[in-house]
């Protein structure tokens, strides 16, 4: 069941094979794989809602790293243990355990505004697909250090997505950068801040990575979208 | 029983917070599954289903089980700890994306026995929707980070609107993508970006619905 799910968000189950750098397993998820910016992105309705300013898109994706690093170890740890058949509702457990402790520990520590514009986001960090992604197709087969690197890698890519989105929000949308004020002169326009902008934002992204990565590639993935339709296409008018 | 509580709140969720455009819920199936009208509607039927009964399954263990003794510190696990602990900042979590999860399967497996055309058409969606955010989040929005207090049914009639949003966003996306995939669009922006810059459009066009129920 889980797998066509895991398909679609790009992730295919797979172990290390022999030979390959444990560094490999922490350097993949920084820029090759990242987790967001890429054909499949995952991950978007944090790096979409909470990146309205760098300084909440940097404590989401510290606190989505965190929960990734811990959830990754203990299921490594326990990989032999987990029946197959109940594995999923096992990591789940796992992750939201964690999430719980990463929240509480936030609720402790962060000023109160921030865990306030974080809101929901931190809790919904149990459905984030990048960490059971992880989960599923790194930690349940590979060893402890290796998942261990993994989960920091994917972690840190997830940071450096959630940085590159919400400083572009902020500095297009309130003119400054982690609170700062850039140019006196420049007229914010608030609707980057708001939801269009994150779409917008993204959208821009990702363009701009399929134009870095190649022509040739981004056809190749998209060219049986760009087929004959079979029928006409409807729903349209209906909803109008 | 105020019914313009009920219409705010139902209005609220399909079109002034829309759960995908305005809240960012529930983004993954609203990219993933909406190349094709047929398959957006399947997508945005089975999450209103579920939205709707772990709705009323989340708001029935938030209010009987981990709220219960918040104050006196008699609660179920007040036996085992011995001293005062609050359940629900510890357990909400983990509790919620369980009766999630068994939700889903139960419909699963309860489908498939007594309707199986309505599986056919649905069943391969609902696997997804245990990891939709969307539905993790309107557990969330009806108990724990509800603005006010929302009785059984309020939470119920929330949970099934927000779906509906989910759907009438599902809708036009699809409809837009559908358009998209036969025409000329910049070789890099094809597929994922400019579904992205559309929603933007879309979410652009309900935020004219933002402030029409006063604070929104």
């Amino acid at each position: 069941m889980l797998k066509a799910r895991l398909a679609t968000c790009g992730f295919s189950s797979r172990q290390r094979k022999n030979g390959v750098p444990l560094r490999e397993e922490f350097t993949k998820g920084i820029i090759r794989q990242n987790p967001v910016i890429s054909l499949t992105p995952l991950g978007l309705c944090p790096t979409l809602a909470v990146t309205t300013s760098l300084k909440n898109g940097i404590a989401m994706g510290v606190a989505t790293t965190a929960v990734l690093v811990s959830s990754n170890l203990i299921i490594s740890i326990f990989k032999r243990l987990i029946p197959k058949e109940i594995r999923i509702p096992c990591y789940i457990v796992v992750i939201a355990s964690f999430v719980t402790i990463v929240e509480l520990t936030m609720q402790a520590t962060l000023p109160p505004a921030l865990n306030q514009q974080l809101g929901i986001f931190i809790p919904l960090i149990v459905v984030n697909c990048i960490i059971l992604g992880r989960a599923e197709a790194f930690a349940s087969k590979n060893t402890v250090a290796a998942s261990f690197l993994d989960g920091l890698g994917a972690g840190l890519g997830f940071v450096l997505a959630l940085a590159l989105v919400s400083g572009i929000r902020e500095l297009l949308g309130n003119g400054t950068l982690w609170g700062l004020a850039i140019s006196g002169r420049y007229e914010p326009a608030a609707t980057m801040i708001m939801a269009p902008g994150a779409f917008l934002v993204l959208g821009l992204l990702l363009g701009g990575y399929n134009l870095v990565r190649g022509r040739g590639a981004v056809s190749a993935a998209h060219a049986e979208r760009i087929r004959p339709a079979s029928r006409k296409p409807k729903g349209g008018e209906g909803v109008r | 029983m105020n019914l313009s509580a009920y219409l705010a709140i139902i209005f609220g969720s399909i079109f002034v917070n829309n759960f995908v455009l305005a809240r960012f819920l529930g983004l993954c199936p609203f990219v993933g599954v909406s190349k094709k009208t047929d398959e957006a509607v399947g997508m945005g039927m089975a999450v209103i289903f579920v939205m709707t009964l772990a709705s009323a399954a989340t708001w029935c263990i938030y209010h009987f089980v981990l709220l219960p003794g918040e104050q006196t510190g008699q609660n179920i696990l007040s036996f085992v700890i011995g001293n005062r602990v609050s359940l629900v900042p510890i357990l909400k979590n983990v509790s919620y994306i369980l009766v999630i999860a068994t939700l889903v399967q139960l419909v699963e497996i309860a489908m498939r026995k007594m309707s199986p055309g309505l599986y056919r058409a649905l069943g391969i969606y609902l696997p997804l929707i245990t990891t939709n955010c969307a539905v993790m989040g309107v557990a969330l929005l009806n108990t724990t980070d509800a603005p006010r207090h929302f009785n059984f049914l309020e939470a119920t009639v929330q949970g099934f609107s927000a779906g509906i949003g989910f759907l009438l966003a599902m809708l036009l996306m699809s409809a837009i993508r559908e358009r998209l995939a036969l025409s000329e669009v910049p070789e890099s922006l094809r597929g994922l970006p400019v579904a992205f810059i559309c929603a933007a459009m879309m979410a652009l066009s309900f935020l004219g619905f933002a402030g029409i129920l006063g604070t929104g």
